[in-house]
């Protein structure tokens, strides 16, 4: 029985040195939640989480603002209401009787939010993976375009009577994939060989993506004008459903966790994508090499590296990442294509570069950051239903988290303690090397 | 061909002005990617105040004074928003890609949002009561020539009197004088050195920081200006939160003009007369007798758009040896490093 109690004892016992060792320091040995606090990684989540919680006040100030300059057209309450929607959107229910507010657990809501993030995640995915080979991939749009383009030609021009679905899926998956590979090669080529930017290069070829596709589908002449949906309700401006053809991803029991929303297998699909992309840059020697090229081209090259191989492997891969989000996007099932879309770029592209930037371009982080943004695109959806404010306000959140993300420089110093001393003592050269690792975009040398 | 001449025009003005935009912030040092939506928030802030005056009814509520106001208070919106980017950059050292993004997101979102507040529309115009499309347009009997079947200098008499904005003439004003400044003044001369090698400049007395703000501001105003004058010649003085890819394509005049004012000049005209041939080519008849030719031989509008952003292509990759970007572009300068 002694014996026993004993070891109860001497269990508590570790357990109580476990919980000391976290903020105390034991055998000269620094407490652990220091350590884990002075990992860079550490770091990089508490200053993205800054930049979060300060757009999100920024976001509720511009709130109050405009409830003050209206002159009583906004009440206080709805700016109350609408900051709280900003929050937990999300979990809204509607109002009670009463005209308030009411939350709890919402299927519908919580279901798209992961719907929403599917795209998102891998678009961020390919900014964050150019980001990597020092390479800024705003050409994410037209990639996704593309894929869009050829998912649908696939998925609908064979017909499931004489090829399974799921082949016809798999297939139209692929050459999604395909496309946008190709189309993020041309600004590779560009950079690896001529030495032209890959910013300027990825707008022209947004627009050219814009423009081929606007004319393969066009009601007029275009060459598969035949997959549109003639029904009185479309008029020929959107392309089929893919579940006209019967080509449709996978619920994965899905939507029976979260019931009446459009939820589907492809968050899955994408998070096994992200996760994979993490192991190649992370774990490879492949991988290893992006990363090299985008620290430093030049040493990268001395040590032996084909610069220009992992260059356009690199925007391949990007590339690829925009067009699989765009055919998991489109072979939901449940969203159309508007194909007249010479004069706008979509923003699923776009809403890449801030997401990867949100996530310092971790290809695990960015699953967290691309849900945070489905999260708060679903909450401006909410604000707009319930309050006199419309959606617009959380692009504006996210473009001053990633504008306070760009700070992170700033933010890290402040965790690390040093930016006052600096003003004190300029001689504090060390700690600004530590920061300057993070790949430079735009390196200079190069465009000699 | 007047039509072919007067469009091109339209088109090439706002791509000039904010192209140099670009040149004054990157000479300086300062990467500007956000002049898209730098234009935007020029566009949304110049109707904007046109419209409140006209609905105020207050003096100066007609006409061109108020246009020259609306530019005015534009410059200044541009300004103020490009010192985010400024801010950002300079004095916070930050990626500058990064920042310029932050703004190109900010600005359409931020426009948007009040635009819907304001009009519960997406789309905000000087006023209803006007037809805005030739509200701010100088026809022949504003400058006293007759009516317009009259046609007292041909061609070039209708490109200069008829159908003409105030605004084209002041931004070529504005260009040709900043250009000249660039080039010829003390001011410029420094500014050009601090993108060029700053810790030299610095050595030799010349504020680095403050050379920057000043490149960055008078691109903020003259990208702000740019968008409001895209706003009032080509969109009828209305404002949607977007310049359809006005301010990435001057990024890629300013690039293809290689950041000298002549070269962008020229680069300019180039995308401005590809732009009016793919919005207007039925309706360019180059020498008047009638027939619409780019209509007739039957090309698809699409191979029109594409062109614009397919020569640029081609011609990056045959000058891409000979482009030279200002040395210090997009480094955070840095008083301790050598």
């Amino acid at each position: 029985m002694a014996k026993t109690l004993d070891k109860v004892k001497s269990f508590f016992k570790s357990i109580g040195r476990w919980f000391k060792s976290l903020v105390c320091t034991i055998d000269g040995r620094e407490a652990k939640l220091l350590t884990i606090y002075h990992k860079p990684a550490t770091k990089s989540i508490i200053s993205s989480l800054i930049s979060i919680f300060v757009g999100i006040l920024l976001g509720g100030l511009i709130l109050l603002i405009i409830s003050i300059t209206s002159g009583g057209k906004i009440s206080l309450k709805a700016v109350w209401e609408g900051f709280r929607l900003i929050f937990i959107g999300v979990f809204n229910t509607g109002r009670d009787t009463n005209g308030n507010i009411t939350f709890g657990f919402n299927s519908t809501n919580i279901g798209n939010v992961l719907f929403r993030a599917t795209p998102l995640i891998l678009t961020g995915l390919s900014v964050a993976v150019a980001f990597k080979t020092g390479l800024f991939n705003i050409g994410a749009p037209g990639q996704y375009l593309m894929g869009t383009a050829v998912t649908f030609i696939v998925a609908l021009s064979i017909p499931t009577t004489i090829v399974p679905a799921w082949i016809v899926w798999i297939l139209s998956f692929v050459a999604g994939f395909l496309a946008g590979a190709l189309w993020g090669v041309i600004p590779g080529v560009f950079k690896a060989f001529l030495n032209v930017h890959e910013v300027i290069t990825c707008i022209m070829t947004n627009w050219i993506a814009a423009n081929i596709v606007t004319s393969l589908f066009d009601n007029n002449k275009g060459i598969f004008k035949h997959l549109l949906d003639p029904s009185p309700t479309k008029n020929l401006a959107y392309l089929y459903k893919t579940t006209e053809n019967g080509v449709v991803t996978s619920k994965m029991g899905l939507d029976v966790l979260f019931p009446g929303s459009q939820v589907n297998g492809g968050i899955i699909i994408a998070i096994v994508i992200a996760i994979i992309v993490y192991i190649i840059l992370n774990k490879t020697t492949f991988g290893y090499e992006l990363k090299a090229c985008g620290s430093n081209r030049h040493a990268a090259k001395y040590a032996g590296i084909n610069e220009k191989r992992s260059i356009i492997l690199s925007m391949a891969i990007a590339g690829g990442l925009a067009g699989m989000s765009a055919a998991l996007y489109y072979l939901s099932g449940n969203t159309e294509f508007y194909w007249s879309t010479y004069q706008s770029l979509p923003a699923n592209g776009f809403n890449g570069i801030p997401i990867a930037l949100l996530a310092y371009n971790n290809p695990v982080g960015v699953i967290f950051s691309g849900i945070f943004m489905s999260y708060l695109n679903v909450a401006g959806l909410q604000l707009k239903n319930l309050t006199p404010f419309n959606e617009y306000i959380t692009d504006i959140i996210i473009a001053s988290i990633v504008y306070l993300s760009a700070f992170s420089l700033a933010f890290k110093e402040i965790l690390n303690g040093n930016f006052f001393k600096r003003k004190k003592n300029k001689l504090f050269l060390e700690n600004s090397q530590e920061n300057s690792t993070k790949p430079k975009i735009i390196k200079e040398e190069e465009s000699k | 061909m007047t039509y072919l001449l007067q469009q091109t025009i339209l088109y090439t003005v706002p791509l000039m002005i904010v192209a140099l935009a670009g040149v004054f912030s990157e000479r300086s040092g300062i990467i500007n990617i956000a002049l898209e939506g730098l234009m935007v928030i020029g566009a949304f802030i110049g109707v904007y105040f046109v419209r409140r005056i006209i609905l105020l009814n207050a003096p100066l509520s007609f006409g061109q004074p108020l246009l020259l106001l609306g530019m005015l208070i534009s410059i200044i919106g541009g300004c103020l928003f490009s010192l985010l980017l400024g801010f950002a950059a300079i004095k916070l050292k930050a990626n500058q890609t990064i920042a310029g993004s932050a703004l190109n997101l900010l600005a359409p979102a931020l426009v948007l949002f009040l635009i819907l507040l304001i009009t519960s529309q997406s789309v905000l115009n000087i006023d209803s009561r006007y037809s805005s499309n030739d509200y701010f347009m100088l026809n022949q009997e504003d400058f006293g020539l007759g009516t317009k079947l009259e046609n007292p200098l041909g061609v070039i008499g209708n490109v200069l009197f008829n159908k003409t904005y105030i605004t084209t003439w002041i931004c070529l004003a504005l260009y040709i004088g900043l250009s000249i400044i660039l080039y010829k003044t003390k001011f410029g001369l420094r500014l050009r050195s601090c993108g060029e090698n700053p810790q030299a400049a610095d050595s030799l007395g010349i504020n680095v920081y403050k050379m920057r703000y000043a490149g960055v501001l008078i691109s903020g105003g003259l990208a702000g200006l740019g968008g409001f004058v895209y706003s009032v010649t080509t969109v009828a003085a209305s404002s949607n939160g977007d310049v359809a890819g006005f301010g990435f394509l001057a990024l890629a005049v300013m690039i293809f003009g290689n950041w000298k004012p002549k070269n962008i000049a020229a680069a300019a005209l180039l995308f401005g007369l590809l732009k009016c041939i793919a919005v207007g080519y039925p309706y360019i008849d180059i020498n008047n007798d009638g027939i619409y030719f780019l209509n007739t031989i039957g090309i698809s509008q699409h191979i029109y758009r594409i062109l614009p952003y397919m020569i640029t292509l081609v011609v990056l990759a045959f000058t891409s040896k000979k482009s030279r970007a200002p040395k210090a572009e997009g480094i955070p300068y840095d008083k301790g490093e050598r």
